[in-house]
């Protein structure tokens, strides 16, 4: 075809890191890589501008921001061209306005209406429009598509769509979900799910960022929120998972109308499904709103309570009538029992203050150190091993990092679903280069983006990592001038690694011994290498070990240290991190302080002003075995659910029953709630003020955007009126007094100030004096441990706690899903969450279904030693067979009920990752009661 | 807008939800998001593609495979291809929506037939009755084994009107000679007689790049003649030669050699012409190429209408490879799927690249960033036609032809209403005067002249009365035209501009790819507002300034030459 296209430039000629070039009324220069628009906004020369969005790849596609360049034969895009020295641009001229107007014209004239877009209040293409005075269109308009109303969170109406390709540019380049395309071609290009599908029939996501994109309301949040004026815009952050995607609510009247992703360190802007549009569990009719106190006589069963049948239970209270009564309950166990008999769960999804002056309340009021958290079911073999072997638990690395590294290993985790916006990272990684290494017994989404994707047996990690290691010593692959300078017991690990190689190891793991030899050599050769790991390798008995096995392989190959290389347990709660790091666990203080360290119990008996236990206390799991033995009698637990999230969850309702006193401290009635003597209704995520760390070990605020409902509470003030009963004398004026306390109490913390959170809104710990930067990076030159030194503690490779056998021939997994957080208690009342994924289902590899006469969507009942339910049945090729997978969140069907509540004996952490079941077709489903 | 209740918002979130979750409860209860992976259609997949690398570059070339095998490419197909190759299915639904021969069918819709007529509806063929054809065709009471479409021009311009039966050419096309052809079932294109290995050998093929690679020539006198010779590309761009050799061999390896015949241009045939006569002399050409620029890997992208060529090509790469007479380089054949777009040279490097043909933002040049990042040498397959001649010959061979004031030899695509249609090799600078008299046999009995084409459907329309130009790159910028790949195509006193400006037109609005908004919108305001009785000067005058000044392409920036030349020089047709 005779198409002209452009002589090609002469070699060399590029354009200078500085160049100086004129604008209209002005000679400028541009920095390296700046385009002329870039240079443009900063010298304030307006360039009308459609397809192009800040942060995003310039595509050029839109040709609004057309500009002359003097000597050029046509006009450019002003977006993306680099200006070279001595180039005369014009965005003024004629014929450069002329064909922004034009361009704006045509877009114009296919809009359903032509002066304001009917789906958006600030349409980009109404605005240039009026900016450039270009008035009703004078062409024909086009032939409109009909509307997909199908998703619960967002309205697609393509009249309004000017392809700009923004959409496709946020869903395939900035998220990686590639649900979006750009189908057919010329006046037929549409903007397309999957294969032009109903939006919600599609694989999307709904992670919302083409609506954060889209300039003209064509993707929209659904039933026209876009179009409501927000009488206020607070800048907070994200309640869910460890990522710490930073977030603006926008509200009027007190509710919360839509979130928009804020340029976070975390999440340049992203947000995932959660983030975005799980927000309205804050407005659930169903919150708790005035104080409850239990009727005289209703006796606590092992059955979980009915929320419509609430009344028959509970009676509602004044504040100071449940409060009373609430401190008396434990007061008296205190005093009659002894503070032993006391134990108080935290959250990890409440503030750093609130944690601290939880653990404070429990140490100092109730005079004991059985305070814990999720973290015991979430990453404590993880914190276990980092403590014991590189003297410190947090992440050595961030997620960012993996952009700068070549290779990274994700073992045990399935971010995509876990840990969205991080996932996001891994696949740009992937993308520009990094070569992803997935392990994981489950096929997950970021499999696709894996240079290996290791599908091993399941809980054979350690066997496998061992054999990575074989094969590293024995090719001479170690970095030995790291292991000498930097490590102890090296010899110990080259011993029992020896036993493992590949070869041997191949039919235990199921992996081919030469791909385990390539992964070995891939990850030990490159400049970089991270590791980034999930609970899959946590929640084992031998969860210690798969850990240990982590770090010596980083340690083994000198992969730590440096930005690009590392470990990163990925935390699961949004400030996991933040509650463990000030105190919120049985064995330590704040900053992991020992409690049976002696100078440590005096430094914090000087702080607190009061004598403090030295004996660590009790863990999760511990507690529950010792309300069952009679020893444990009262608990106060705030914003935790034990009667869902525990192991072996019945064992864990019957010993919640046992209790002579419970105080629940919650927002919604749980499942453990049930089981309370006082439920004190507390404040939710946006509706108060505090400091959440992320799994970056980035302190970040998040600010309260809506008051509570009702007589609801914030959670600080709740705290602070039960220690005052239980005889404290605090006088805190709110969030930011108990950080300056964290400050004294947690050193690694004590440089950030409430003013730079304010300014900044995050900052990276450690950061130990005010003006430090923070450490992205730690153990550069040495570890937190006796002589600087790291261990290698080499792990043999051991069973699960119980095995598949022919009664129980099933592996029994669980986990989250993307639309569900934890026990379900937000997300399966946040609409748009529990619209998308409205009942529990088991996940079985759709050989399994087939042999037992299923079909996908029938009904299976599952039964292991310790319990029974029935859901319906999803077919997955990612699953092995013989494996079936459930997420914990739905009480109808509460996966916990078949996990096995055996422990492992390092970090405490039971094995929800594996246990044996049975399946048989049929059963009866049951209604969720929520 | 205030006015809009939070209390109705939030019942709409309910109502919303509470209708979604029927439908998504069942499809949540059976499986995950989206469309799972058929375990059929996988095996039918994996099948398919046997021992073949699941690249993404090859995404196009799998996708052939299924629409050869089964005439249409089915939902389960792709989704089970996305999976195969690690490809998001919007990935692959994008690319097998973009390109023509793709028959995409969605969820139980029914196959199309086993046999497709495709009409040519191109200029010169819709001259010729092709319109008519089209209905008598499409009356033709077939039933549901046979369907018949427009196609865009297929590049025989020279035998029009031309129909083609699933790839079988029916030249000088009339209803009973389709019939015939469904009757006597004959589907497969025909491969004409052509020069093959041994004949080209004997007539003194390959000596030259031999004496290349033995040492006897150096790389930069290879390139000097080439320069010297005045060569320039002749796929419509006319850069020269030479310089873009010099260029490509100054960047870094590894570099790459990509041939465009992807000839679509309506008019043009010359490289269907002479590559169905002698094929060893273009594969002669770009071996010379590689060895003087330093290539490693050639890329040949083939329109998919040119199936005897694909034939023919296949067949002498494998005898070459055999028989190589000097090391070659690489040479992967890649098959096209009816895109015009990817003739232009950034849209070719896209579509070998596996993905939808839509041109590149220049710069950077494909010189310097071409073909998967590397930097290319792209070529039209004529300019590679006439390097061993040039070579063998001398660059002064080369320059001394030419007329009126001009250099070298142009092939000319002849078609429209002249006695003999054709390729004629002629010397540049010829006036369209001289080459129907010279060449073409004059007009046809009963025809005036009235009207010319220079350039294909880009390079304008100019009247009969400027009939004195000299035909060559350059010369009729001052008109506002351009020569192209020099196809003519010639209107008498039985046509309009006016009807022809529409004709091409049509074609731009399907041809554009959809990436800019000048193209995208500006050829289907265009054909709209060119299918009213009176035309809007003004609006199409502003229309054509927008595209020409804007447009991402040569597509785009040309769209408008047809209706433009028709106001600037056919001003009677408009009074």
């Amino acid at each position: 075809m005779a198409i002209a296209p452009l002589p090609p430039r002469p070699a060399g000629e590029r354009p200078d890191t500085r160049t100086a070039f004129s604008l209209p009324g002005a000679d400028v220069a541009a920095r390296a890589d700046e385009t002329i628009l870039q240079v443009a906004d900063r010298y304030g020369v307006a360039i009308p501008r459609l397809c192009y969005k800040d942060g995003y790849r310039p595509d050029g596609n839109c040709r609004a921001c057309m500009v002359e360049i003097e000597g050029e034969r046509v006009l450019a895009p002003a977006c993306c061209r680099l200006p070279s020295a001595g180039m005369k641009v014009t965005s003024t001229s004629a014929r450069a306005v002329k064909a922004q107007q034009m361009v704006l014209e045509l877009l114009l004239s296919d809009m359903p209406e032509q002066s304001a877009s009917p789906y958006k209040r600030e349409s980009e293409l109404d605005r240039w429009a009026a900016a450039l005075d270009v008035r009703a269109p004078r062409f024909p308009q086009r032939h409109q598509p009909a509307p997909d109303l199908s998703h619960p969170a967002m309205s697609v109406n393509l009249d309004a769509c000017i392809q700009c390709g923004r959409c496709v540019r946020a869903c395939r380049e900035e998220q990686v979900n590639d649900v979006i395309g750009y189908a057919w071609r010329g006046e037929h290009a549409k903007i397309v799910f999957d294969l032009d599908d109903p939006m919600a029939a599609s694989t999307c996501v709904a992670c919302g960022e083409c609506v954060q994109a889209c300039p003209t309301g064509a993707l929209m949040p659904a039933n026209n929120v876009g179009l409501i004026v927000p009488e206020k815009s607070v800048d907070s952050a994200c309640p869910y998972c460890g990522v710490g995607c930073l977030l603006t609510y926008n509200v009027k009247d007190n509710q919360i109308l839509s979130v928009d992703g804020r340029d976070g360190p975390s999440n340049a802007s992203r947000l995932c499904v959660k983030g975005r549009f799980g927000f309205d569990y804050v407005h659930n009719p169903r919150r708790l709103t005035t104080p409850l106190i239990r009727r005289t006589g209703v006796a606590k069963t092992t059955g979980i309570l009915d929320p419509d049948d609430l009344a028959s239970a509970f009676r509602e209270a004044t504040w100071e009538e449940a409060l009373d009564a609430a401190a008396a309950g434990l007061r008296g166990i205190r005093d009659t029992r002894g503070p032993s008999a006391l134990a108080g769960f935290g959250s990890a999804k409440g503030s750093n203050e609130e944690a601290y002056l939880f653990q404070k309340l429990v140490r100092t009021g109730f005079g004991t150190n059985n305070v814990d958290h999720c973290t015991r079911l979430c990453h404590a073999s993880s914190v276990a091993a980092l403590l014991e072997d590189i003297g410190s638990g947090g992440v050595s690395n961030q997620v960012a990092d993996v952009a700068l590294a070549d290779v990274a290993i994700v073992i045990g985790s399935n971010p995509t679903v876990n840990h969205p916006v991080a996932a996001t990272f891994m696949k740009n990684a992937a993308k520009a280069g990094t070569k992803l290494i997935v392990m994981d017994p489950r096929r997950n989404e970021l499999a696709r983006h894996a240079a290996y994707f290791l599908q091993f047996r399941a809980d054979t990690d350690v066997a496998l990592l061992n054999a990575i290691m074989h094969t590293i010593v024995e090719e001479g692959l170690a970095d030995e001038a790291f292991i000498r300078e930097r490590t102890e017991n090296y010899a110990a690990l080259k011993m029992l690694v020896a036993e493992y190689s590949p070869e041997k190891i191949a039919p235990v793991t199921g992996i081919a011994a030469h791909t385990i030899r390539e992964v070995a050599r891939l990850y030990a050769t490159s400049e970089r290498s991270m590791i980034f790991w999930g609970m899959g390798v946590s929640q084992h008995v031998h969860g210690t070990d798969n850990a240990r096995c982590l770090i010596s392989l980083a340690l083994l190959t000198g992969q730590i240290g440096r930005p690009g290389t590392g470990l990163h347990p990925l935390r699961g709660q949004n400030n996991v991190q933040g509650a463990s790091d000030v105190g919120l666990i049985p064995m330590s203080f704040p900053d992991y302080a020992r409690v049976d360290d002696p100078d440590v119990n005096q430094r914090f008996e000087a702080l607190w002003e009061t004598k403090l236990d030295s004996k660590p206390g009790l863990t999760v799991t511990e507690v529950m075995d010792a309300a069952h033995a009679g020893t444990l009698r009262g608990m106060y637990v705030m914003g935790e659910n034990p009667a869902m999230s525990d192991p072996n969850v019945g064992h864990a309702r019957e010993a919640l029953a046992l209790l002579d006193h419970l105080v629940v401290q919650d927002i919604f009635f749980t499942e453990t709630a049930g089981y309370a003597d006082v439920i004190l209704p507390a404040s939710a995520f946006p509706e108060k003020t505090g400091t959440f760390t992320n799994t970056d070990r980035r302190v970040q605020l998040g600010r309260q955007a809506i008051d509570p409902p009702g007589q609801a509470r914030q959670d600080l003030w709740i705290i602070m009126e039960l220690a005052r009963r239980m005889g404290l004398d605090w006088n805190y004026a709110g969030p930011r007094e108990v950080f300056a306390e964290i400050r004294r109490a947690a050193p690694s913390m004590a440089g950030i100030t409430w003013e730079r959170l304010e300014a900044e809104g995050s900052c990276t710990y450690p950061l130990e004096h005010e003006g430090d930067p923070g450490e992205p990076v730690i153990f550069v030159d040495s570890f937190p441990r006796p002589g600087g030194r790291a261990l290698f503690a080499p792990a043999a490779f051991s069973d699960a706690a119980e095995l598949p056998d022919e009664r129980y021939p099933f592996i029994f997994t669980t986990g989250r899903q993307l639309e569900h957080w934890h026990t379900g208690s937000m997300t399966r009342r946040a609409s748009v969450l529990d619209a998308l994924e409205p009942e529990p289902t088991i996940v079985i590899h759709p050989d399994d279904l087939a042999a037992i006469g299923v079909a996908p969507g029938g009904t299976l009942t599952l039964e292991s030693r310790r319990g029974t339910l029935t859901a319906s049945a999803r077919a997955d090729r990612g699953m092995q067979r013989g494996t079936l997978f459930m997420a914990f969140a739905y009480n109808e069907a509460a996966a916990n009920i078949l996990t096995n509540d055996a422990i492992d004996p390092f970090g405490k952490i039971p094995e929800f990752k594996f246990c044996a079941v049975r399946l048989r077709a049929g059963g009866e489903l049951v209604e969720s009661r929520l | 807008m205030d006015t809009i209740d939070l209390t109705q918002i939030r019942l709409g979130i309910a109502a919303r939800a509470a209708g979604v979750s029927g439908e998504i409860k069942r499809k949540k209860r059976r499986e995950g998001k989206g469309r799972p992976v058929d375990p059929a259609a996988l095996e039918q997949v994996r099948e398919l593609l046997g021992q073949e690398p699941r690249r993404r570059d090859l995404l196009i070339e799998h996708l052939h495979k299924i629409q050869d095998r089964y005439r249409c490419i089915s939902a389960e197909h792709i989704v089970a291809l996305a999976d195969e190759m690690r490809l998001a299915p919007a990935e692959v639904f994008e690319v097998a929506t973009f390109y023509h021969h793709f028959d995409v069918v969605k969820d139980g819709a029914p196959a199309p037939p086993p046999i497709t007529v495709r009409v040519c509806d191109g200029l010169s063929c819709e001259l010729a009755g092709a319109q008519n054809l089209l209905a008598l065709l499409g009356n033709g009471g077939y039933g549901d084994g046979v369907r018949v479409i427009p196609a865009p021009c297929v590049g025989r311009c020279e035998t029009a009107p031309v129909a083609v039966v699933n790839q079988q050419v029916v030249a000088h096309a009339t209803v009973a000679e389709v019939d015939a052809r469904l009757e006597r079932k004959a589907l497969q294109a025909d491969v004409p007689e052509y020069i093959d290995y041994d004949a080209y050998v004997r007539g003194g093929g390959y000596a030259f790049v031999r004496a290349c690679v033995a040492g006897r020539h150096r790389p930069d006198d290879v390139i000097a003649t080439m320069e010297h010779s005045g060569l320039r590309g002749l796929g419509g761009a006319g850069f020269p030669t030479g310089r873009k050799w010099k260029i490509v061999r100054a960047e870094a390896a590894p570099r790459l050699m990509a041939v465009n015949i992807d000839e679509g241009e309506p008019g043009t045939f010359k490289d269907r012409w002479y590559l169905e006569r002698d094929p060893h002399r273009f594969l002669d050409g770009l071996l010379i190429a590689a060895w003087a620029v330093g290539i490693d890997d050639v890329y040949i992208y083939l329109r998919d209408e040119y199936a005897h060529i694909r034939a023919i090509l296949t067949r002498e790469l494998e005898v070459l490879r055999a028989q190589a007479p000097v090391p070659l380089p690489a040479i992967h054949l890649r098959r096209g799927a009816g895109a015009y777009i990817c003739g232009e040279e950034s849209a070719m490097i896209e579509s070998l690249e596996g993905k939808k043909g839509m041109p590149r933002l220049r710069p950077p040049y494909v010189a310097q960033v071409g073909l998967f990042g590397r930097p290319t040498l792209e070529h039209n397959m004529e300019t590679l036609y006439w390097v061993r001649e040039i070579n063998e010959r001398g660059a002064e061979w080369f320059a001394a032809f030419g007329r009126n004031g001009r250099k070298g030899l142009r092939s000319f695509s002849v078609s429209g209403r002249v006695q003999r249609p054709g390729v004629h090799l002629a010397p540049a600078g010829i006036t369209i005067r001289e080459l129907i008299a010279e060449y073409a046999g004059g007009m046809l009995p009963g025809h005036t002249f009235y009207g010319y084409f220079p350039g294909g459907a880009s390079g304008g329309i100019l009247p009969a009365s400027m009939d004195d130009i000299p035909l060559d790159f350059d010369t009729l910028n001052p008109y506002g035209c351009f020569i192209g790949s020099a196809a003519i195509i010639v209107l008498s006193d039985h046509d309009t501009a006016r009807g022809a400006a529409r004709n091409m037109l049509r074609f731009f609005r399907e041809e554009s790819c959809g990436q800019c908004t000048p193209c995208r919108v500006g050829t289907a305001k265009a054909v709209a507002l060119l299918e009213g009785e009176t035309w809007d000067k003004p609006l199409l005058d502003d229309l054509a300034r927008v595209m020409v000044d804007a447009s991402i392409c040569g597509l785009g920036q040309a769209a408008p030459n047809p209706f433009l030349c028709a106001f600037k020089y056919f001003p009677q047709e408009f009074s």
